[in-house]
């Protein structure tokens, strides 16, 4: 009887915690400000008209790793009274499954251009009021109205960049400039597969001459089998993502792909690494800040991508994470900036790997999302690699 | 009486509940059900989740073979050492079981990171052999050409990962089995005639076979969810069931309803898997009883 009794409150409270667990997306909007846990002595709240009930106020930012300069956090705080929990997820992937399930509720995202726009598809963003980001002008153009935000509704560009080749100058021949050396026999079991579908069937298809946004599964496959080919004859050594950077700097294969910001980390480490944006183009990116459609505290949110956003802070940002910005005063100033902090003065190529010049831009292209019928494609494809 | 006792087990039952029924109702319901109009949301009832199951024959027949093969090398190894340790004195006993324990308290994650550079091309071992002259000889004998081993991003040093972080979870619980043996059975059966590869064979194993169960329980179902060790050694050539299912949640395409329905699966197998193994232990003791 008793054993009886405990199965039913298992079942009870499990039936409990699911219930719960379907209904935890729907808590939202609606009521404003709850306080932060950790309630630290803030300054006095500058209070600018704050819909909040007059309690602390805070701002909560999710981000990735290593992406930020954190004394501009503490900034912030000291400046505004406004507390900012600063979080860190390791892929835009990640972001969108958590998203997903309830287990987070950012104010402010920062994902890649093509997760912000299945977000805005799905319409998980809100517009921004750009009344409130004076600092959104210093923005150069050609980082505005992107195909990810064809009307710049929703996005603040926070850093830009390129995908591209990653070699050890002693390890291969002659300096790589195109996209054939990830299939080239000579370098068989020396060459590292980017784990990520979308990257790495983006090299097939640029070699191939297509588009990486290409919805045609004739053209993915192909690409596919291109890879597949070079899979089945050793060429690669697996497929990693942040394991690159120690099997790189340690000299254990000759290429990568990988993105222009690590590049410059892992050069400091081995300085044999060479960079390259192939001849036949590739992918460059945007990651911009967004406000969550559910987002409980809007007006920090503004606060804090306006700070962001500023030419100080995106000197200081590009100088810690080495990732461009977009700033245009910031860009430009950031080689004078870098000889009056350092003394010495900014090696201009190392300049031109992390923001590249407009001409290597103009042939590259910015992923858009795909389809969901081809993303299922694209995941089952790289699963059959693996098989 | 007993109702009250009983009241103790309740902090467990509530933890049960809470993490372990729970979420399994939850892959279930994941698992037969189709997107709504999100990913994340439920929709209608569906097996379609299990009907393209075939594709991936090749991934779950690799996790099992790999997570056999590598339970069977910590039983051979697991084994012996617990046995020697278990006849040991006290002393020798508590350092070997401190020794045991030791990498533990390093996270498994660097444990396994750190051997990603031992086995590198590169790495510490093949430097190694370069320092002793091994490549030189060997290319001296065989006229090749090798610098180095190749050993990692191999299903070898898959197995190796799974051996080294798992091997204590067998040692532990086979050496406190054979260290709470009654010492008269083995006196007795002395006695009676057995020698010491009789004693071993009738008396000890058998009694020892409930530390063997739980210490390949302890190892097996572990090995064969894994998908770090796969990961970092195997470097994504080889991909096993818990890279599948990590692939349906945070690759390209989000799909829980797929991702649960291939761990639900994963689930059923191993139950069966420790259920043949259970009997087969049952068997063994009651041939002992007789």
């Amino acid at each position: 009887m008793k054993k009886i009794t405990a199965l039913m409150l298992v079942c009870a409270m499990a039936f409990g915690l699911l219930l719960t667990g379907c209904t935890v997306e729907r808590v939202d909007g609606g009521d404003t400000g709850t306080p932060s846990a950790d309630n630290t002595d803030t300054p006095a709240a500058t209070d600018t008209g704050n819909t909040g009930s007059g309690g602390n106020r805070e701002v909560t930012v999710y981000s990735w790793g290593e992406y930020i300069d954190e004394t501009l956090i503490d900034e912030f705080e000291e400046t505004t009274g406004i507390t900012v929990n600063y979080r860190t997820v390791p892929s835009n992937e990640d972001l969108y499954s958590l998203l997903q399930q309830g287990a987070i509720s950012p104010d402010v995202v920062v994902p890649s251009d093509y997760m912000i726009s299945q977000l805005i598809e799905e319409d998980m963003l809100q517009p921004l009021d750009y009344s409130k980001i004076p600092n959104f002008e210093k923005i150069s153009d050609r980082f505005k109205n992107l195909s990810y935000d064809p009307e710049n509704q929703y996005t603040v560009p926070y850093t830009w960049g390129t995908l591209g080749i990653i070699y050890n100058t002693t390890m291969v021949d002659e300096p790589i400039t195109s996209w054939s050396a990830m299939f080239d026999n000579r370098y068989t079991d020396n060459v590292i597969l980017i784990d990520n579908s979308r990257d790495a069937f983006g090299i097939a298809l640029y070699y191939l001459g297509y588009s990486v946004n290409t919805t045609d599964e004739a053209q993915i496959r192909e690409a596919y089998e291109l890879i597949a080919d070079a899979w089945d004859r050793g060429i690669y050594q697996g497929k990693m993502m942040d394991e690159i950077f120690q099997t790189m700097e340690n000299g254990n294969a000759a290429i990568a792909t990988y993105y222009a910001g690590d590049y410059l980390t892992m050069l400091e480490n081995n300085p044999d690494l060479a960079y390259v944006v192939p001849e036949e183009g590739s992918n460059w990116f945007v990651d911009a800040m967004c406000i969550m459609k559910d987002a409980k505290n809007v007006d920090e949110a503004h606060e804090w991508i306006n700070f962001i956003a500023s030419t100080e802070a995106n000197l200081r940002n590009m100088d810690y994470i080495w990732y461009a910005s977009p700033n245009e005063e910031a860009l430009e100033m950031y080689p004078e900036w870098y000889e009056e902090q350092y003394g010495e003065p900014l090696d201009m190529e190392l300049y031109e790997i992390m923001a590249a010049p407009q001409e290597v831009l103009d042939r590259c292209e910015a992923y858009l999302v795909l389809p969901q019928e081809i993303r299922t494609l694209y995941n089952d494809l790289w699963i059959q690699l693996g098989t | 009486m007993k109702s009250r006792r009983s009241l103790f087990a309740l902090p467990y039952v509530v933890w049960m509940a809470l993490f372990v029924v729970a979420p399994i109702i939850m892959v279930v319901i994941y698992a037969f059900t189709s997107a709504g109009v999100t990913a994340a949301e439920i929709g209608d009832f569906t097996v379609n989740n299990f009907t393209g199951m075939g594709t991936y024959v090749s991934i779950f027949a690799r996790s099992f073979q790999l997570a056999i093969i590598a339970t069977i090398i910590c039983l051979l190894i697991g084994y012996p050492l617990a046995y020697v340790m278990a006849k040991e004195g006290p002393g020798f006993q508590r350092i070997a079981t401190v020794l045991i324990m030791l990498p533990m308290w390093v996270n498994f994650l660097l444990r396994t990171y750190s051997w990603m550079a031992i086995l590198e091309n590169n790495g510490l071992l093949n430097q190694f052999f370069d320092a002793i002259g091994l490549f030189d000889l060997i290319n001296g004998i065989f006229g090749t050409d090798i610098t180095f081993f190749r050993m990692i991003r191999t299903q070898g040093a898959v197995v190796l990962g799974m051996v080294y972080n798992y091997l204590p979870f067998m040692i532990l619980p086979i050496y406190s089995v054979i260290v709470k043996l009654d010492r008269s059975l083995l006196e007795a059966a002395q006695d009676l005639g057995a020698n010491s590869a009789s004693v071993f064979r009738k008396v000890i194993f058998p009694l020892s076979l409930p530390g063997i169960l739980s210490g390949v329980t302890m190892v097996f179902v572990p090995a064969v969810s894994t998908f770090a060790i796969s990961r970092l050694l195997g470097g994504g050539t080889h991909m096993m069931l818990g890279d599948l299912i990590e692939q349906q949640f945070l690759g390209g395409a989000y799909n829980p309803h797929l991702g649960s329905a291939i761990a639900l699966l994963m689930m059923i197998l191993v139950v069966v898997c420790m259920w043949i193994m259970n009997r087969f232990g049952e068997g063994e003791e009651q041939a002992v009883m007789l």
